[in-house]
């Protein structure tokens, strides 16, 4: 303020009040776009909904918190904040671990850029298309999905898939059902004796490579012998129960002795033709068994989108998307560090863990922070990629606040009493994350 | 550093959150070369294994949209590798002679640039007035659009919808583009407000002694000045718009529906429509991922601030 000593005193003070009016008016007019659509297409909302959630369903009658004790009550918004709970506790740990990890090892590679650009890449993604991309990559047929064709690929390589999980005995010859799957000699045997142990259910396309004609079973000695065969002659003809010429022997099939106490006597596997024997059995009866693990289902992979697993395997499709936001973050921060530390840490004799350990972390803690709670926002508003990954059924199981307010509000159960307490919970949620970022603004501008 | 929802000026000098895509340059000590390439070896194999894992699912994505219903039926798309007879064009012509999408593709195209426009132009204004204007109320407003930062859009669906329900706009592609609007103002706001804040205070009382008016500065100067704000918010703001299903999904109708809205509703049977979800997927995440290899460092900057929203 400075006086006016003209005579004119009262024109130019009048002229600098209506500049000064105008100034304002000006000021309003930049503002007023913005302040009116945030006035009504956010402010009032959050009125709203806090006024509407203590509503009933039709919206006429109070409740008063009934909607916010009905939330803990009802099973199905319980699930919710399950789930919920289950996405901010291992998600934002998961990203600002792996971002971390990433960042220090794309120090050491001088295609850095590369690998950045590749990581990042999925935050251009929708979360419908990165749904899409995962639905396809969790499908439960190891022929088709492409995560259990690995999972089954690295199974079979430590467990040998059963050879013949579609073989059957011949019905009303030497075998019949016994426990667990495998298959049992009607008839005990004994040293010195052959037995015909007759399948059929194997297509001639599905017998090991190898395989040759079958030999009827002959006793050799005084070891306990016999055949495995398929009884089933291409072509037709042959007597069933019998080996008859052209028929198969069915090599690899596991043949156990038990004895009549139980105690499994000696094991064999079957040759190429199919025959077996157990020399020098103590003299005495057994029991041949044919143990179920010949014909175990091959293994299928696991059920990713399954009610166990839904949640855990949404969380990696969301992994997927936000790894490359939190390594390059951390990377950033990474690139600010002193370097002289690090070194001087190292030429002290630190190994890479100690320096990683005990210098890296420490120093990156505010940018963990950044990171952390930037997850924790984001997660909690989670939506389309449940709303997209998780198959109909399966839906209720993987559901999160955000879907469950959708599906309360807008998806059938039309109570938005409930709905606008859900959308209110979520708001609630994020108020700590408010005040942080409204302290840490006024601490910026004083 | 850089925290989300700060942009910091690139004259300024301090590291930009982009420049963390460039490796940066370092020196060892002789002693430590040996021990430092043994382990450079195991990063490099763990990494490599790392991108082909991120890089699998995308894989899987593009061979599945260019194979045929029966080869995706039957068997898995890495098939595809040893046997490129598979692959055809087939899905992508059948898609683009689709009239629903292709309408919902232009439904995207209508919401989305409208929005980031709309957006960056009434943040500009905003960002302006909070920096540089005096008016009343003006702190306690924009620490209002500070605490907005973090509101989640859940809480606008039902009170929204019954406003655009009175005022005509449900299911309309203008009651789309308000909301998103509305919803990407506060991030918009403190971004610009913060960016033009850092404007040399000598730059505009210059102009404003040269008698320049309030628009004219905003438009001569502030404008040409906040450029790489403004870019950084447009594609953050595209971006957002663009693969937004959450907002369209209630707001839009069977007409006005987006790409991701019409795709969404061949989720139900997902097996037997692989044929449209999948080369539909791709189709959609072409245009953002041009923008992400078009502006790299806008785009890395735009993420990076608006992380918080």
């Amino acid at each position: 303020m400075t006086a006016t000593p003209a005579p004119t005193a009262p024109g130019a003070a009048q002229r600098r009040r209506r500049a000064q009016r105008r100034k304002r008016l000006v000021a309003w007019v930049f503002v007023l776009p913005a302040a009116l659509l945030l006035g009504a297409l956010v402010v009032y909302p959050v009125l709203f909904s806090v006024g509407r959630s203590l509503f009933d369903a039709t919206g006429t009658r109070f409740v008063g918190v009934g909607n916010y004790t009905e939330m803990f009550r009802d099973p199905a918004t319980l699930r919710a904040v399950r789930n919920s709970t289950l996405w901010v506790v291992v998600a934002p740990v998961l990203l600002t671990g792996l971002g971390l990890v990433l960042a220090v090892l794309t120090e050491k590679i001088r295609w850095a850029t590369a690998f950045k650009l590749l990581l990042f890449l999925p935050m251009a993604v929708s979360f419908l298309a990165a749904g899409i991309i995962f639905r396809l990559a969790y499908e439960h047929d190891p022929d088709k999905g492409v995560l259990n064709a690995a999972v089954t690929a690295v199974h079979d390589t430590f467990r040998e898939p059963a050879p013949y999980p579609t073989a059957r005995a011949r019905e009303g010859h030497a075998l019949r059902a016994g426990p667990g799957g495998a298959y049992v000699t009607a008839s005990p045997a004994s040293p010195g004796e052959a037995v015909t142990l007759g399948f059929v259910g194997v297509a001639p396309g599905e017998l090991p490579g190898g395989a040759e004609p079958a030999e009827p079973a002959t006793a050799r000695g005084d070891a306990l012998g016999g055949v495995a065969y398929l009884d089933f002659a291409p072509g037709g003809g042959g007597t069933e129960g019998a080996v008859d010429a052209g028929e198969s022997g069915l090599p690899g099939m596991a043949v156990e002795a038990v004895a009549p106490d139980g105690t499994v006597a000696g094991r064999t596997t079957t040759a190429a033709d199919g025959s077996f024997a157990f020399g020098g059995l103590p003299p005495g009866t057994y029991t041949l068994r044919l143990p179920g693990e010949n014909f175990a289902e091959p293994y299928q992979g696991v059920s990713w989108l399954g009610p166990a697993l839904v949640t855990p395997a949404i969380i990696g499709a969301y992994v997927w998307i936000w790894t490359g936001f939190a390594m390059v973050l951390i990377g950033a921060g990474l690139a600010t560090l002193p370097r002289d530390t690090l070194e001087a840490a190292r030429i002290d004799g630190a190994n890479e863990w100690q320096v990683f350990r005990r210098i890296t972390v420490p120093l990156l803690a505010p940018v963990l922070t950044v990171v952390f709670v930037t997850m924790v926002i984001n997660v909690m508003k989670v939506f389309d990629l449940v709303y997209i990954i998780a198959p109909g059924p399966v839906q209720p199981d993987a559901t999160v606040l955000a879907t469950q307010m959708w599906l309360v509000s807008f998806g059938g159960g039309n109570d938005q009493g409930l709905g606008s307490a859900l959308a209110v919970l979520l708001l609630v949620l994020v108020v700590p994350a408010m005040v942080f970022n409204v302290r840490r603004f006024r601490r910026s501008q004083s | 550093m850089s925290t989300p929802g700060t942009l910091k000026r690139e004259p300024a000098g301090a590291p930009a959150v982009a420049d963390a895509l460039a490796t940066p340059v370092r020196r060892r000590s002789p002693l430590r070369r040996l021990t430092a390439r043994l382990s450079s070896g195991a990063a490099q194999t763990l990494l490599v294994v790392v991108a082909l894992v991120w890089i699998t699912p995308l894989a899987g994505l593009l061979f599945s949209s260019l194979r045929t219903e029966e080869a995706n039926a039957s068997s898995g798309w890495w098939t595809a590798l040893t046997d490129p007879a598979q692959l055809s064009l087939d899905h992508y012509t059948a898609l683009l002679a689709d009239s629903g999408i292709l309408r919902s593709l232009v439904n995207t195209v209508l919401i989305s640039v409208p929005a980031t426009f709309l957006v960056v132009a009434v943040a500009a204004l905003a960002g302006y007035a909070f920096a540089w204007l005096e008016f009343p109320g003006r702190d306690a407003l924009f620490l209002l659009v500070v605490a907005l930062l973090v509101v989640p859009v859940q809480i606008g669906l039902l009170p929204v919808a019954k406003l655009f329900g009175t005022l005509g706009l449900f299911g309309t592609i203008p009651g789309v583009v308000l909301f998103h609007v509305a919803y990407g103002l506060p991030f918009a706001v403190f971004l610009l407000r913060n960016y033009f804040a850092e404007i040399p205070k000598e730059m505009l009382e210059a102009a404003r002694m040269d008698g320049g008016g309030e628009w004219r500065i905003f438009a001569r100067l502030v404008l040409p000045l906040g450029r790489p704000a403004l870019a950084s918010l447009a594609i953050f703001q595209f971006l957002w718009v663009w693969n937004d299903m959450l907002v369209a999904l209630l707001f839009a109708n069977t007409s006005t529906q987006p790409l991701t809205v019409a795709l969404q509703s061949e989720m139900r049977q997902f097996g037997s429509n692989i044929g449209v979800l999948a080369p539909g997927a791709f189709l959609s995440l072409v245009v953002p991922v041009l923008v992400f290899f078009a502006f790299q460092r806008h785009f890395v900057q735009g993420v990076m601030a608006g992380s918080v929203k």
